[in-house]
């Protein structure tokens, strides 16, 4: 199964002014899709050509850098679109999100400052999350392409603190950035998807 | 000290906005550590590198990094008395709670003060010992670049390109993950392009190979001879 480039579920310019559509354009359609191609040329021939993006992300891990780069890549990029949307954010979370984030790390608001924290202490290129590790929400942060799976973590919420994620909107202000993708783009409901998967059934990788 | 040093900075701020002072006036701050003002204008490199990049990139980068070392060695005064290239050559021996901090901070002060003195107007081409230096350790101006550019478009996220230089004069072509450097071996650095997503963004986007390959109209070979030189002579600190 070779990797392909989603549409964005949303228009270019739905997140304005929190992500510009210039943002999203050189995002989506130039960084994703260079990892969609890098990636294809590096699994072709690769022992890890057939399997699904979570065992390529997982197996190539500390194997072949180049393929775990884009594969991790595009694996982040994936959810990151769908993590956002237009009029997200907010402080209400369905479900037993709101009480399981409060029960693990005390308060929405303690996760947050958390969640900011781990962006901004992510040095370089990386991605500030929120995963489930031993039935836990946790927050972690990772460097470049890789992501809470590759550390026995499932994520839920993944925010790129790539500079390419914010320098046109933000500039150097990479903490106004997170805290702008925190009060107005998260997708909960899909965050909450995600968790459920991940807490629920081992089958839903 | 922290009210100290936003009172020094507010004052600083003042002069220089009545004063018309220069823009890094603002910028001088407490501690061992300062940065560097740039030795041109911000426009000067247009369009290869664009003045807001310039602005940000030394006024705000660079001058975070230089805060914030300075504020990981103020409770310890051993280190904050040690030259910057010897803190990078010595990180295993930094005391474990700031080890990290100074390693990304030396380590960002270092490769960018290196950085602004590597490039500028008019800089001339390779000559004598530098450019026979070059085409026997890197196979010529040519395939240096080449080779430059391909390296410096394979570091996957934040990081440097580099040529290192040994006191005797041979020339390495290195690679850096985020702000690290050959002088956390002891070796010294020629030149050295930046390709952090910040050094270009604003210009160039997702086209780093395009940026690598503008850079070369703003290097200072000028200046990357006499580096060559302090370097053989044992005095090329940074």
């Amino acid at each position: 199964m070779s990797f392909t480039l989603p549409p964005l579920p949303y228009s270019h310019d739905a997140l304005a002014p929190y992500m510009s559509r210039e943002t999203l354009e050189y995002h989506h359609d130039k960084h994703h899709q260079a990892y969609v191609d890098t990636g294809n040329k590096l699994l072709a021939g690769s022992p890890f050509e057939g399997q699904s993006l979570e065992q390529v992300v997982t197996g190539s891990y500390g194997k072949n850098a180049p393929l775990f780069n884009n594969a991790g890549q595009h694996y982040n990029h994936l959810h990151f679109w769908k993590w956002m949307k237009p009029g997200g954010g907010g402080t209400k979370l369905p479900g037993d999100l709101q009480k399981k984030i409060t029960d693990d790390l005390g308060s929405f608001d303690k996760m947050k400052e958390e969640f900011v924290q781990a962006g901004v202490g992510q040095f370089g290129s990386g991605w500030a999350w929120l995963a489930v590790k031993d039935g836990k929400i946790v927050v972690m942060k990772t460097p470049n392409g890789e992501n809470p799976l590759v550390h026995g973590a499932k994520p839920i919420l993944g925010c790129d603190v790539w500079e390419h994620s914010y320098y046109i909107d933000y500039r150097n202000r990479r903490a106004d950035y997170i805290k702008a993708f925190l009060d107005h783009l998260v997708n909960w409901e899909y965050v909450e998807e995600m968790y459920k998967a991940a807490s629920g059934h081992k089958a839903a990788a | 000290m922290a009210l100290n040093r936003r009172t020094l900075l507010a004052a600083a701020a003042t002069i220089a906005a009545t004063a018309g002072l220069p823009r890094f006036a603002r910028a001088q701050a407490t501690g061992p550590f300062t940065l560097p003002p740039l030795p041109y204008a911000t426009n000067v490199f247009e369009p290869n590198i664009d003045a807001k990049t310039m602005e940000i990139h030394h006024d705000r980068h660079h001058q975070a990094y230089v805060t914030n070392l300075n504020n990981a060695v103020k409770d310890y005064p051993n280190v904050a008395a040690m030259p910057l290239q010897e803190i990078l050559a010595k990180l295993n021996e930094m005391p474990e709670a700031i080890r990290t901090t100074v390693r990304n901070n030396a380590g960002g002060h270092a490769n960018h003060s290196m950085f602004w003195e590597v490039m500028g107007p008019n800089g001339g081409e390779p000559e004598g010992e530098l450019f026979a230096a070059i085409t026997r350790d890197l196979g010529g101006v040519d395939t240096l670049k080449s080779r430059f550019n391909d390296a410096g478009l394979k570091v996957f996220g934040s990081g440097w390109v580099m040529v290192s230089v040994t006191p005797d004069g041979k020339l390495t072509l290195e690679t850096r993950p985020n702000q690290d450097t050959p002088i956390m071996e002891g070796k010294r650095v020629l030149f050295g392009n930046d390709v952090w997503e910040h050094a270009y963004y604003l210009t160039y986007q997702n086209r780093r190979a395009d940026y690598l390959k503008a850079w070369w109209n703003v290097v200072n070979w000028n200046k990357i001879g006499e580096r060559y030189a302090a370097a053989k002579a044992g005095t090329l600190a940074i």
